[in-house]
């Protein structure tokens, strides 16, 4: 196969959502035919250009939002192709090492101290991962010391901090003022969750605020092209 | 239980239940439920928990799963979760301030009780306004306009005041999510019961936000439990505070209980033991009081969409729940807490207007019967945002077919709005108009062999004379089969349907409250730390 009719396989493999071999993909006649983490595999394996691997990742990302915006993609259709280009990453990441570009950054994510919900935190990953960011899940109900603590050790760009309760919301504060009590003052925090809001987020000092996952990329690509 | 000991308590929806699963269904669900017990089993971080399981003769193994933090895995055999099974009562007595609103729900037994639901964060009022038309000035109409606020203590207080004066709410779970910063978080917990109590005579239920307000709380209970009595007398004609038997019939026959109890969710799905939660589930079995094992998987997301899927698992996990309740202490009183919903495709968000959401119900109201325990379900949510056309058509097959089939607690069936996270009363007065309705629709046949000959006889002599059965109607009121029209119908052409719920619902604020006796509240204040201020739960 040619280098471009390969680029063209993965992008069309990421639109379809296709995962791997095993994953049946977004008509259900994928399964057995190889997938996105397949296909990029062989295609660094045929030295292609891992950079132009990568704009393939965005051109393919950037197409499934379109059909999304258009309403002939659900979200899970989204999410599964989100999923395609975060697998990948990870396949294609070590070959990247050192070139221009290489990471948008790192993001670490958690739901704070005393809350459970993640749902909406894990859509918030998937996307971001898709969106090629490199992302450090720390779970559910972490106290404000351990992200502080994972701050430290990881040296994100950027925080993101989930609360679904009004009881737990006030811990993203905390965390915010551990921050600044640790010194730490190069990670942008964003927030996010139902009961809160950008007033609240101005209120506790954090960077920005995002309604959806949508926003929490949109978010990001502003804060990094600002800085 | 003494027949005599039942005229007592609030009178329950008996239905015929409308059944969705085959009894092969059912069991077949029951055995890929205990597999997913054994294979994978729950994943459990909690300490106490784990040693529950352990104690209990589950098999567990520390592991390290991708990404997660370290925990166990409690492979669950099925003959433990048989045994719980068991020794889980059948019947589940939930007290009220009033004893004539006593709930007695049987597992076995089709019938049922509404009330209302979730802790909505904003609270929606309405007012009527007079609006005219702008092109055609003679066209005039009354609509509602509205007014979203955080919820507070003042909110909860007369949204109890509410459900204790319409007539199809049964029980009270404190709908509106309080969030007064002047209450300490130590103490939201008896505050939040307190104006519940304070205002409505019905069995008050909800969340224990602190494990260190359970003891509060109970004190608060009994107290309350003891409103009217002399103090200090035997038995103060409510809940016996220490009574062993909290919450089920009492020693002496008599049908008492606290008015409170409680709900947890112990299990975040799929299929994850949580050590918070589940270390509240202990205590609370432990303490011998009634306690919702509430799972809600959100199927799309967290479980699998199609129902077979949802209902294998979301059993399992209230399984998982409630092996750990009996475990703790055998013969704790539990409700099958099912809160089965689905995912919108748009964006993950609960929907709750989606056929699904019936059909896990009505699965899980099946599983419950089957192994004898009440159910705890979920029905009448809108994801509408204000109140009306959309949230009825919405709430109404879930209303119906949930009380069709005969689950046992019906929550979350009152005044609730965009998913959950609005409560409005003007809703809530609609609801209870409709749930009027429901109520008659799925009454059960109830005719005999000499009703259907008597009926022959009325078809032949009418047949031969006026041709008019109008007369005869009389003599079917009384005998009580002939149904009322919807509460808010309008006789005339106009649809007033939210005009006339509006009045009512501004009649019913106007209503006295039926507040705790002065000498009770002083008894309350005097033992149960942390209340604010006796003005702020003050509605008048
Ligand atoms: C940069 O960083 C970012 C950026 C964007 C971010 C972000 C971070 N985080 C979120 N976003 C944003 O992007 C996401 C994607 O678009 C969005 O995420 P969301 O999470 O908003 O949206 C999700 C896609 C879908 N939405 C959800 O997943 C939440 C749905 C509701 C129904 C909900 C669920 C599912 C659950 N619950 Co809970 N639960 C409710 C919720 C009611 C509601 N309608 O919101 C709420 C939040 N719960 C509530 C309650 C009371 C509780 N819950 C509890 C438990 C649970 C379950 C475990 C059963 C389950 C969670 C499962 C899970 N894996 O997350 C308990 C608390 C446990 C705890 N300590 O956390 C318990 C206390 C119940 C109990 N009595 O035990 C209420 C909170 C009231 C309050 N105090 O504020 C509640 C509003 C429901 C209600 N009306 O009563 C955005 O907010």
């Amino acid at each position: 196969m040619s280098e471009r009719d390969m680029l063209e396989e993965i992008r069309r493999s990421i639109i379809m959502g296709h995962l791997d071999a095993e994953d049946e993909g977004f008509d259900g006649s994928m399964e057995g035919t190889p997938g996105t983490v397949e296909l990029v595999e062989e295609a660094l394996e045929a030295r292609t250009e891992p950079q132009q691997i990568l704009t393939v990742f965005n051109a393919a990302m950037e197409e499934v939002g379109r059909l999304f915006e258009a309403g002939e993609y659900l979200l899970p259709d989204m999410l599964a192709s989100a999923e395609c280009v975060g697998e990948a990453m990870d396949v294609l990441e070590p070959h990247l090492a050192g070139t221009a570009d290489t990471q948008k950054g790192t993001f670490l994510i958690a739901t704070v101290k005393g809350d459970l919900h993640d749902i909406g935190k894990n859509i918030v990953i998937t996307m971001l991962k898709g969106a090629g960011y490199q992302v450090r899940d720390l779970g559910i109900d972490v106290p404000a010391d351990d992200i502080v603590a994972a701050v430290k050790q990881h040296k994100p760009q950027y925080l993101g901090l989930s609360a679904l309760l009004t009881t737990t919301m006030t811990e993203m504060e905390t965390v915010i003022r551990k921050l600044k009590e640790a010194g730490i003052t190069d990670v942008k925090v964003i927030i996010g969750g139902a009961p809160t809001s950008e007033e609240f987020a101005q209120k506790i000092g954090a960077d920005g605020h995002c309604r959806d996952a949508l926003e929490a990329v949109e978010k990001l690509e502003a804060l990094r092209s600002a800085s | 239980m003494a027949a005599a000991t039942m005229a007592a308590v609030r009178k329950a929806l008996a239905v015929d239940p409308a059944t969705r699963l085959s009894a092969d269904r059912v069991q077949s669900i029951h055995a890929a439920s205990l597999e997913l017990l054994d294979d994978p089993g729950i994943w459990c971080t909690g300490e106490r928990a784990l040693a529950v399981f352990e104690a209990g003769g589950c098999r567990t193994a520390r592991v390290s799963e991708g990404g997660r933090q370290d925990g166990y895995r409690v492979r669950i055999p099925a003959a433990v979760i048989e045994r719980a099974l068991e020794s889980a009562p059948d019947e589940v007595v939930l007290g009220a301030r009033d004893p004539a609103n006593t709930l007695v729900l049987r597992g076995k037994e089709p019938k049922v009780y509404f009330g209302t639901g979730s802790q909505a964060n904003l609270v929606l009022e309405s007012r009527m306004a007079s609006f005219r038309s702008e092109e055609a000035p003679e066209q005039a109409a009354m609509l509602p306009v509205y007014s979203e606020s955080t919820g507070s203590i003042a909110h909860l207080c007369r949204s109890a005041h509410l459900a204790e004066h319409l007539s199809n709410v049964d029980f009270f779970i404190r709908n509106v999510n309080a969030q007064d910063e002047s209450i300490p978080s130590e103490h939201r917990d008896v505050n939040i019961y307190f104006a519940a109590l304070l205002h409505t005579t019905k069995h008050v239920q909800g969340g224990l936000e602190s494990l260190e307000a359970l003891q509060p709380m109970l004190r608060l209970a009994e107290l309350v439990a003891t409103d009217g009595a002399e103090p200090g007398g035997a038995n103060p004609g409510g809940a016996n505070p220490g009574h062993a038997d909290r919450g089920a019939t009492g020693r002496d026959g008599s049908v008492r209980g606290l008015p409170v109890s409680f709900i947890a969710c112990p299990v975040k799905s799929p299929l994850q033991m949580v050590a918070d939660t589940a270390e509240k589930v202990v205590a609370i079995a432990e303490a011998d009081v009634p306690l919702v094992i509430s799972c809600s998987p959100q199927g799309g997301s967290t479980a699998p969409i199609q129902e077979e899927g949802m209902v294998a698992q979301i059993n399992a996990e209230i399984l998982a729940g409630l092996t750990l309740a009996q475990l703790a202490r055998p013969g704790c009183p539990v409700l099958y807490g099912a809160v089965p919903v689905r995912a919108r495709l748009d964006n993950l968000h609960d929907f709750y207007g989606a056929p699904e959401f019936v059909h896990y119900n009505l699965g899980c109201v099946q599983m419950a019967r089957s192994y004898g325990i009440p159910c705890y379900s979920s029905a009448g949510v809108g994801d509408a945002k204000r109140p009306g056309m959309q949230a009825t058509v919405e709430k109404l097959p879930s209303h119906l077919s949930v009380a069709a089939s005969g689950a046992q607690y019906i929550h979350y069936a009152f005044g609730l709005l965009d998913r959950t996270n609005v409560f409005s009363p003007l809703q809530a007065v609609l609801d209870d108009g409709a749930i009027g309705l429901v109520k008659q629709v799925v009454r059960p046949c109830s005719f005999s062999a000499d009703d259907l000959t008597a009926a022959v006889e009325e078809i032949r002599s009418v047949a031969r004379s006026s041709g008019v059965f109008a007369r005869r109607v009389r003599k079917q009121l009384r005998r009580g089969v002939v149904g009322d029209a919807y509460a808010f119908a309008d006789d005339g052409q106009a649809d007033r349907v939210l005009e006339r719920a509006q009045r009512k619902l501004e009649e019913l604020y106007q209503l006295e409250p039926r507040r705790l006796s002065d000498a009770t509240v002083d008894r309350v204040y005097a033992a149960v730390p942390g209340l604010i201020d006796r003005r702020m739960f003050d509605i008048r």
